[in-house]
């Protein structure tokens, strides 16, 4: 799939946490790069989370956890993705997720997750090459 | 006390020597490893009103640590209420003073373990209490009467007061003797922390009618502690945390004025809970600046006479966002320039995080080593045998004017603008906090306060605790249990009565109480009350 224009991310908070500190400073980075970005505010669920991304045909999905369910949530959304056939959203994930489950959740299609201490740039940079790899490189002129 | 040849001061004789000849002090006399005797104060004018003196800026009581040392309590819960006990034990034994639950996720909202919403999130950053069997679990062999427990629950913290006060009665605990802090704080959960359940207003009701029934019933219980943790945690600067919370305690002390409440009795049983971040002095004169804003506030504002009901008591932890994943072994370096500020500010009881929790809940090793950090500063390096050893330092009482300053210019504007209550509702407060978190962002991305070793390429190392996935399960199996065995007529009827009591204004607790005894679980009088509060939602 080859997209011009503005990137649409869909932001995510599945399951019960509060934490919203990263997430919205991620959400602040992206909308500041130019990018359209939905954020779901606390409490979403895995259905809702991949409703969303579908009706809103957005580019990429960014679920944060930092209460431990990452694994059930971020597997619910993958599997409800593949489901659905929206296997060309792209997945990335961030929080308190420990090292042990990265590959794990690389391996159902998290293309990034993002520990603790992650600059604002990199998640940025990251997204843009990989959904605009043209314009990233001749991008900033 | 000042050297043999001066006469003791106004504050030695009328506050100083009538408290310690009924309290007295830890040792008989004071003295440095070199035998240079150690005076209770120093840097103090004649004029000035010194520790346990409104307005309370050198702290709350007139000997502090010299009498009595602040109380270590480690947050902890996780699992099932049985591993959670296991772990209480084993902090108790270790010289743990006070206990302090961290509920998961479902208790602090409301839903039972086997609720579809607490769907991988059981026993994950807390322990599941749905019952009064539960509770008794988590509390077996640990007397009520003796050991304070610090509940960290907010929208259901009816429902754990509730349950608490059942097991009491199950136990033959009269309610007076039970001792403990129930945070109770649910304006900042709408702007900082997100275990809110139901609307501002009947929220602001059930807070009120915790702390009615506390100061009537359980005078020895702290029924709220108002936090600014949180609000630290999510990104806020210190002067912030400081002014959103005392605006945060200004509103409650509004309530409990319209309830018609005493403020008095309601002044002397409130607690606070602050952060405790990396730098120093601007902490330490943090919490010097709370203690005396708050009992001006008291005093001004309030018109409460009584000292003791304009002290600002705190509990601090040190800041869970300035630990680092990367070379995790710093963080406890970190928590311990943390734990001194909170020390070096006059804390009253004191949570040190563990090195590991930017990767996991703590493991065993973990925690013990947090605790024995503040051993070490407790037995070790004897910053305790003075009374608020920076006091009359230029620069600590030059910060300590100046964010009680600036926290104040923030409080006026909540008030012109309509109070704290309008300010949640349209968004400014989270806005503010939003804003400061950004900044902080950019200038550590930026590279101008980027944390130590953290730039370094390195491996973010395993997390070292991982909670057994099979708990749901057993959960369920338990829950499924308990209500086979209970008697349900009983448990429907009672389940009305919290209906018909959430529809009137009568005070809810002995009707919650009731329902917990007739063996109702939080998750069925949560969603009860629900159908009559109404349900908040985040929409980002």
């Amino acid at each position: 799939m080859d997209r011009s224009g503005p990137i649409r991310v869909l932001l995510a908070k599945p399951g019960l946490d509060g934490h919203d500190r990263g997430i919205r400073l991620v959400l602040r980075a992206l909308r500041d790069a130019g990018m359209e970005v939905i954020y779901t505010g606390l409490r979403a669920t895995p259905a809702h989370i991949v409703k969303a991304a579908i009706e809103e045909d957005v580019e990429a999905i960014g679920l944060s956890s930092l209460s431990g369910a990452h694994e059930t949530h971020f597997k619910e959304v993958s599997r409800l993705l593949e489901q659905e056939g929206a296997t060309d959203v792209v997945l990335f994930g961030g929080g308190i997720i420990p090292q042990q489950d990265v590959d794990q959740l690389r391996s159902i299609g998290f293309e990034w997750i993002y520990p603790p201490g992650t600059t604002l740039d990199k998640i940025v940079s990251d997204l843009t090459s990989t959904l605009r790899p043209t314009s990233s490189r001749s991008g900033g002129e | 006390m000042k050297g043999e040849d001066q006469p003791p001061s106004r504050w030695t004789q009328q506050c100083w020597e009538p408290f310690v000849s009924e309290h007295p002090e830890r040792m008989e006399a004071f003295q440095t490893s070199s035998g240079t005797p150690i005076d209770p104060l120093y840097c103090h004018d004649e004029d000035s009103p010194g520790p346990g003196e409104f307005p309370f800026t050198r702290g709350i009581h007139p000997s502090m640590y010299r009498g009595r040392l602040w109380t270590m309590r480690q947050y902890a819960g996780y699992s099932t209420p049985e591993e959670t006990n296991q772990r209480f034990r084993f902090l108790l034994e270790q010289g743990q003073t006070g206990l302090s639950v961290a509920f998961d996720l479902p208790t602090q909202i409301g839903f039972d373990s086997d609720d579809p919403e607490a769907f991988g999130e059981v026993g994950r950053v807390g322990v599941p209490i749905n019952t009064v069997d539960d509770l008794d679990q988590l509390l077996e062999g640990i007397p009520l009467e003796s050991i304070s427990i610090s509940m960290t629950i907010n929208s259901t913290a009816p429902l754990l007061l509730a349950l608490l006060l059942a097991l009491a009665k199950r136990r033959g605990v009269a309610a007076d003797q039970i001792r403990g802090t129930l945070q109770n704080d649910i304006l900042k959960e709408y702007i900082a922390r997100g275990t809110q359940r139901f609307p501002v207003e009947p929220s602001m009701r059930l807070v009120v009618d915790v702390i009615e029934h506390c100061t009537k019933e359980a005078p020895s219980f702290y029924p709220i502690s108002i936090s600014g943790y949180h609000i630290r945690e999510a990104g806020s600067t210190a002067i912030q945390e400081v002014a959103f919370t005392l605006a945060n305690g200004i509103a409650y002390l509004d309530a409990c004025r319209d309830r018609g409440l005493d403020l008095v009795s309601v002044g002397r049983r409130i607690s606070f809970f602050f952060n405790a971040h990396n730098q120093l002095f601007e902490e330490i004169a943090k919490f010097r600046a709370a203690r005396r804003m708050w009992a001006k506030i008291c005093r001004e504002r309030f018109h409460i006479e009584d000292d003791r009901a304009c002290q600002l008591r705190f509990h601090t932890q040190t800041g869970g966002s300035t630990l680092q994943a990367k070379e995790p072994s710093n963080n406890i370096v970190r928590v311990t320039i943390q734990a001194l500020s909170a020390i070096l500010g006059g804390t009253q009881s004191l949570h040190t995080n563990s090195w590991d929790e930017a990767l996991s809940l703590p493991g065993q090793e973990a925690a013990r080593l947090a605790l024995r950090t503040q051993q070490v500063l407790a037995r070790e390096s004897a910053v305790t045998d003075t009374i608020d050893p920076l006091g009359g330092a230029p620069f600590i009482e030059h910060l300590t004017d100046q964010i009680e300053d600036a926290a104040m210019a923030i409080i006026c504007e909540i008030d012109e603008r309509g109070g704290m209550l309008e300010s949640i509702a349209n968004g400014s407060i989270r806005r503010a906090i939003e804003q400061s978190s950004y900044e902080a962002q950019i200038a550590r991305d930026s590279g101008a306060a980027t944390p130590v070793g953290v730039e370094e390429e390195g491996e973010i190392p395993e997390a070292p605790f991982k909670v057994d996935p099979d708990i749901e399960q057993r959960r369920r199996q338990s829950l499924e249990k308990f209500r086979l065995q209970r008697d349900n007529s009983a448990v429907n009827a009672a389940l009305l009565r919290v209906e018909k009591s959430a529809t009137g204004s009568d005070n809810m607790i002995p009707v919650l109480i009731d329902a917990m005894e007739a063996g109702c679980t939080l998750g069925e009088v949560s969603r009860k009350l629900a159908t009559v509060f109404g349900e908040t939602q985040d929409h980002g």
